[in-house]
């Protein structure tokens, strides 16, 4: 079983990449569930969703303490939580940053996916639209495929937008 | 059809799927989703049925009472607060032979405030004369919601049935989600006491002593043969289907020494915890409880028996453990965890197994329990 964990802010689209991720997975086959925790959220706030991605049902409801990778939209939100907390001693992290930045003991994927966002004009309510193209990066990664990230973005999102920033980020992102 | 959804999207589907004629709604957190997604098919033409906003949950039910006394299919759906505002036309409709089916977000009762899953709230109920079920994924919330209809509007039973799933960790947890085509696996409703224009009669009229109990030895009459209407039920849908449904989910239980018993999501995550206890040479083996009423036959002779209830009776313990003792006279260890969303892990119930106490109770988290 992989075991994510996923940084952002509220409204960053966090919970949205995190349904569609899931989707994704299970279109390759595969079983999956995303579960967003939920306090006292709000636009800006740091919040965090969960994925578990495996080959047989999940079995799993407790929050994931011990993530195989962690993902983080909002690299500011490190100025408060330790997103590497209980990360698995091989455990990856993906980081949406402009300045490349290495996470000390886990290898780290770095990817600008604002600047994707900014350069094909993809803003809702004044912020950068990550989501889709988290979904790209993830997908070169190897998480899921590509198919049925193109599938998934495309049934989420009507604007074409969507689908060629996740495969801007597949292109860009270095593994 | 494949797609994926939240445990409230999947019970929003299924009463798309089953056509109810009315429903009667308030929005709670974390239910909302559920009456949001079924307002939208109402409007859009996806579900063609009467939609009707309220402004309390009292209402709500209310209103539900008199569209299914016309003998109509009629839906839906609370948490918490809103269950136990109801709670008098609960009684109502189950001593009317109403077959309404009621999603139930299980959350805890304030104060203090607190959204997160607990089953004191539909536990509380429990002697109103509904069934309830407890769910344990997005895949069974459809289903069973599906099922709820046929169970309560088979004529051996005419009971209301309570879809029970755990608030946030299943109504906000994203999975895989497979609907089907419904066809005549439900059957159009046929109330044999629907309101008759043409024959006009009473209906909850004075009762005394005399024959009121004669209503009550009904209902529990009927609660004991929708044991073989629920078995029916779901052996109908595992052969429509091809998923299969029980009284209970027995995990590896056949040659087990100890068995864990929760509701809910608690009692899926549990089997975790026996394949990790199998693993240590411990035999364990887990029952989720999905129907508590009515109350299944247990199988516990001979066996350490592990209760985890994410709920309490003040001055008594936890209201499963407590049933458990009660029905089948086993000792039990009784483990209260989980309220108000508190997190509990697999490893957490493997200890719980390990460090058992039969006879005993242990508040997790609490030191001196």
């Amino acid at each position: 079983m992989i075991e994510i964990r996923l940084h952002s802010r509220g409204g960053q689209g966090g919970v949205t990449a995190a349904k569609m991720l899931a989707y994704a997975a299970f279109l390759d086959g595969k079983e999956a569930t995303a579960t967003p925790m939920y306090g006292a959220e709000r636009r800006g706030a740091a919040v965090v969703s969960y994925i578990r991605i495996d080959e047989n049902p999940i079995r799993v409801y407790s929050q994931v303490r011990n993530p195989d990778l962690v993902i983080v939209l909002d690299r500011s939100v490190m100025e408060t939580v330790n997103v590497l907390d209980g990360i698995k001693p091989d455990g990856k992290v993906l980081i949406n940053s402009a300045t490349p930045l290495e996470l000390e003991g886990h290898e780290t994927f770095n990817i600008d996916l604002t600047a994707i966002a900014l350069s094909l004009e993809m803003k809702l309510a004044g912020n950068p639209i990550l989501n889709t193209s988290l979904l790209g990066a993830l997908a070169k990664y190897g998480l899921v495929s590509r198919e049925s990230v193109r599938k998934v973005i495309a049934e989420t999102f009507k604007d074409e937008r969507n689908v060629t920033a996740a495969m801007q980020a597949f292109e860009e992102l270095k593994i | 059809m494949l797609t994926v959804g939240t445990g409230n999207k999947a019970i929003a589907s299924a009463v798309r799927d089953a056509k109810p004629a009315v429903v009667a709604a308030y929005p709670i957190t974390p239910q909302t989703e559920i009456v949001e997604e079924i307002a939208n098919y109402v409007s859009t033409g996806a579900l063609k049925s009467r939609y009707i906003p309220v402004e309390s949950e009292h209402s709500s039910m209310a209103a539900c009472l008199g569209a299914a006394a016309t003998g109509v299919r009629t839906f839906t759906a609370t948490s918490s607060h809103g269950l136990v505002y109801m709670c008098e036309m609960l009684h109502m409709v189950a001593g009317a032979r109403l077959p309404i089916v009621m999603a139930n977000a299980n959350r805890s009762i304030g104060p203090g405030w607190n959204i997160n899953a607990e089953h004191t709230d539909s536990l509380s109920m429990r002697d109103t004369g509904w069934l309830q079920c407890y769910v344990a994924s997005a895949q069974e919330a459809y289903d069973t919601t599906l099922m709820a209809f046929r169970i309560a509007e088979h004529n051996d039973v005419l009971l209301p049935v309570m879809v029970n799933l755990d608030g946030f960790l299943l109504t906000h947890s994203i999975q895989p989600l497979r609907t089907v085509e419904v066809g005549d696996f439900l059957p159009p409703i046929s109330l044999p006491h629907a309101i008759d224009m043409d024959n006009p009669g009473g209906y909850g009229t004075l009762t005394t002593g005399d024959v009121h109990f004669k209503f009550r030895w009904d209902m529990e009459r009927a609660m004991r043969d929708s044991v073989h209407v629920i078995e029916e039920t779901q052996k109908a849908f595992a052969e429509a289907f091809g998923r299969e449904y029980g009284m209970t989910e027995d995990y590896r239980t056949e040659d087990a020494e100890v068995i864990i018993i929760a509701l809910g999501t608690m009692g899926k995550e549990m089997e975790v915890a026996v394949d990790q206890l199998r693993d240590e040479g411990v035999k364990a083996g887990s029952m989720r409880i999905r129907w508590l009423r009515p109350f299944p036959v247990l199988d516990l002779a001979g066996r350490d028996v592990v209760v985890i209830d994410r709920d309490y009776s003040f001055g008594y313990g936890g209201i499963v453990a407590g049933e458990i003792r009660a029905k089948t006279g086993t000792e039990v260890f009784s483990v209260i965890a989980g309220i108000g969303g508190q997190e509990v892990t697999y490893n957490d119930i493997a200890t719980f197994v390990r460090d058992r106490r039969p006879g005993g109770e242990l508040w997790f988290g609490v030191e001196d329990s």
